[in-house]
């Protein structure tokens, strides 16, 4: 998936350049509070490691294989903000020793892999913990779904920069339909994979996975009788009650299925690339319909399946914006009255 | 590890390229690729002087054409993307062989295949030409932040070791009979991973400490051999240089 020079116009790639610059700009402020001083050592170390398992293959139906992108897997193991530090250092020493990615394309790529894959990831993650018991095992299930939904969404914001600055009038409908289905099931391996790598390491190390750093079991104390009776520690907890994080989840998913998947099947021609090309006849219909000015018209007008993807980035933003609006009501208002209105 | 630091790509040599300062030739590089970029996919001839830019560059560096082929598939899937353009790309069709492909598919097609080749052929030199220690001296005197370069060469540093354990768990994985095929498999090969983490944070950690002992404070001291000389930059920029007013004269910009 390492873009190469060429692939998107050069205004595209400057704004994907300044995207990721400041993105990696902030990686390296923030990466402070989940390494502290010790950094550069741990930071580099990670890095190898992510290249390693980038090179881990699985197999995606007929002939095709994807590979490990390791974004999400990152964020669960190391803090969001190191691993996009790590997996963009990963990325700038792939194309510079390796000439895997475009140098112009750099920006593209680190965007694309290092931000949109851990940010989806590790979005994804925290909201799937904040719904399990807070076990460390929790952290399993939870980087697996960030690690499914990450590659997705990582194929939609292609699409996006495609559709701003490809250089082919391919017509997008196909193209989207094509690409989040094959990276549906990529997402599934990488889910696999980092689902299983997660659960290795919590099993021996629970405090080297940053996701897992707040869920310590509780302190047992033993008692003279041979008894386990929990320590008298003070428990602080700031999450909502559960029974609110339920109904934040549960619609959260129906939101999700409705305006990504439902919308999706409406398209009737949600076949790959081949079956298209094959068909001409459906071509030939698919022109009339397709011929838009998709580059700059509104991307979520045209065609069935793009509202489908616009559909799931806005349930995305509008959840980012309600949680941000929430926090900033929690901090304003008294947190006890909070707690009880929102009960 | 018995090979230095020497990495993948990196062909030994002293020509003229492998002398010229590192970021001198990343310069050069990233002007090559943004002419090449920028040149419209109508302009064939264009990219025929490009490719014999970077041939005699090639030749130059005493580069042999087998090993840049050989390292070019890095570009096969976005090959095959190409290759499947001329099928799905809406506009105007033409008939070629029999088959009715889209004319707008086939110049992107062209246009990714060409721009795409020439990065990547320009990026292969100068991964052969360049140590990686060079390189990151390189990119800390563009100005990349010390922190980022940091990461960098301990990933480097470190990539053989983590790929060599790797490499081992393999091995041991094998010797006893594994064999992935199917995605239950995956389990044996995610655990290889877990642990494969845990040595490689754990012997940071180790890293991190045997630094302390030795004096550490927070930066490493990276040996930079000065400011390149006029004579380094007028060579590098030749080929950027010769791009552009190629390009400029044949009016690939009118």
């Amino acid at each position: 998936m390492h873009v190469p020079d060429g692939f998107l116009d050069v205004q595209t790639s400057v704004a994907t350049g300044v995207v990721a610059a400041t993105a990696v700009g902030l990686a390296l402020r923030r990466s402070h509070a989940e390494l502290d001083e010790r950094a550069a050592p741990l930071a580099g170390l990670t890095a190898a490691f992510i290249f390693a398992v980038q090179m881990l293959n699985f197999p995606v139906g007929v002939g095709t294989s994807g590979h490990l992108m390791g974004g999400a897997l990152a964020a669960a193991l190391v803090g969001p903000w190191t691993a996009v530090l790590c997996v963009s250092v990963v990325l700038v020493v792939q194309a510079l020793l390796f000439a895997d990615g475009g140098l112009t394309a750099l920006g593209t790529n680190i965007t694309l892999m290092a931000v949109v894959t851990v940010a989806a990831g590790w979005a994804v993650t925290k909201l799937v913990l904040s719904v399990l018991p807070g076990r460390p095992g929790s952290v399993v299930p939870a980087a697996a779904t960030g690690a499914l939904l990450s590659v997705p969404a990582v194929a939609a914001v292609f699409l996006v920069l495609y559709a701003r600055g490809g250089e082919a009038s391919l017509p997008i409908g196909v193209l989207t339909a094509s690409m989040l289905g094959w990276h549906t099931l990529i997402g599934i391996g990488e889910a696999i994979i980092t689902g299983l790598t997660v659960g290795a390491v919590v099993a021996v190390r629970p405090d080297l996975v940053y996701a897992a750093r707040h869920l310590r079991p509780a302190l047992l104390v033993r008692q003279p009788d041979g008894s386990m009776v929990p320590a008298a520690v003070e428990q602080h907890s700031d999450q909502p009650p559960r029974r609110v994080r339920t109904i934040v989840v549960v619609g959260t998913a129906v939101a999700l299925v409705l305006a990504g998947i439902v919308s999706f099947f409406a398209n009737g021609n949600p076949d790959g690339l081949e079956y298209v090309a094959a068909d001409q006849g459906f071509l030939a219909t698919a022109r009339e319909h397709l011929l838009g000015d998709f580059a700059l018209a509104d991307y979520g007008g045209v065609g069935d399946v793009p509202v489908g993807v616009a559909g799931v980035l806005g349930v995305l933003i509008t959840i980012g914006l309600g949680r941000l609006v929430f926090r900033w009501a929690a901090r304003r208002s008294d947190a006890g009255d909070f707690r009880a209105l929102s009960r | 590890m018995a090979g230095g630091h020497a990495h993948l790509l990196y062909r030994h040599g002293d020509s003229v390229v492998h002398q010229l300062p590192a970021h001198v030739k990343l310069v050069s590089l990233l002007g090559f690729v943004l002419v090449v970029v920028a040149t419209p996919a109508e302009s064939y001839w264009a990219f025929g002087v490009y490719a014999a830019l970077l041939a005699a560059a090639a030749l130059v560096a005493g580069i042999p054409g087998d090993f840049v082929l050989r390292r070019m598939v890095v570009e096969i899937p976005f090959v095959v993307f190409a290759a499947l353009m001329p099928f799905v790309s809406t506009g105007e069709r033409i008939d070629v062989l029999g088959l009715s492909l889209s004319e707008s598919g086939l110049v992107s097609a062209w246009s990714l295949l060409a721009k795409g080749t020439l990065g990547v052929v320009a990026s292969i030199l100068l991964a052969a030409t360049t140590d990686a220690r060079d390189l990151l001296v390189g990119l800390q005197r563009l100005r990349l932040p010390a922190r980022m370069v940091e990461i960098a060469s301990f990933m480097v540093r470190y990539l053989d070791v983590v790929a060599g354990e790797m490499h081992r768990m393999r091995v041991a994985r094998e010797s006893r009979g594994f064999q992935a095929r199917h995605l239950g498999h995956l389990r044996a090969v995610a655990h290889g991973a877990g642990a494969l983490f845990i040595r490689t944070y754990e012997r940071g950690e180790r890293v991190h400490l045997a630094m302390l002992s030795r004096g550490y404070a927070g930066s490493l001291p990276l040996s930079d051999a000065g400011p390149a000389s006029a004579t380094a930059w007028t060579r590098a920029l030749l080929l950027p240089g010769v791009a552009f007013a190629v390009a400029l004269a044949g009016g690939v910009w009118v």
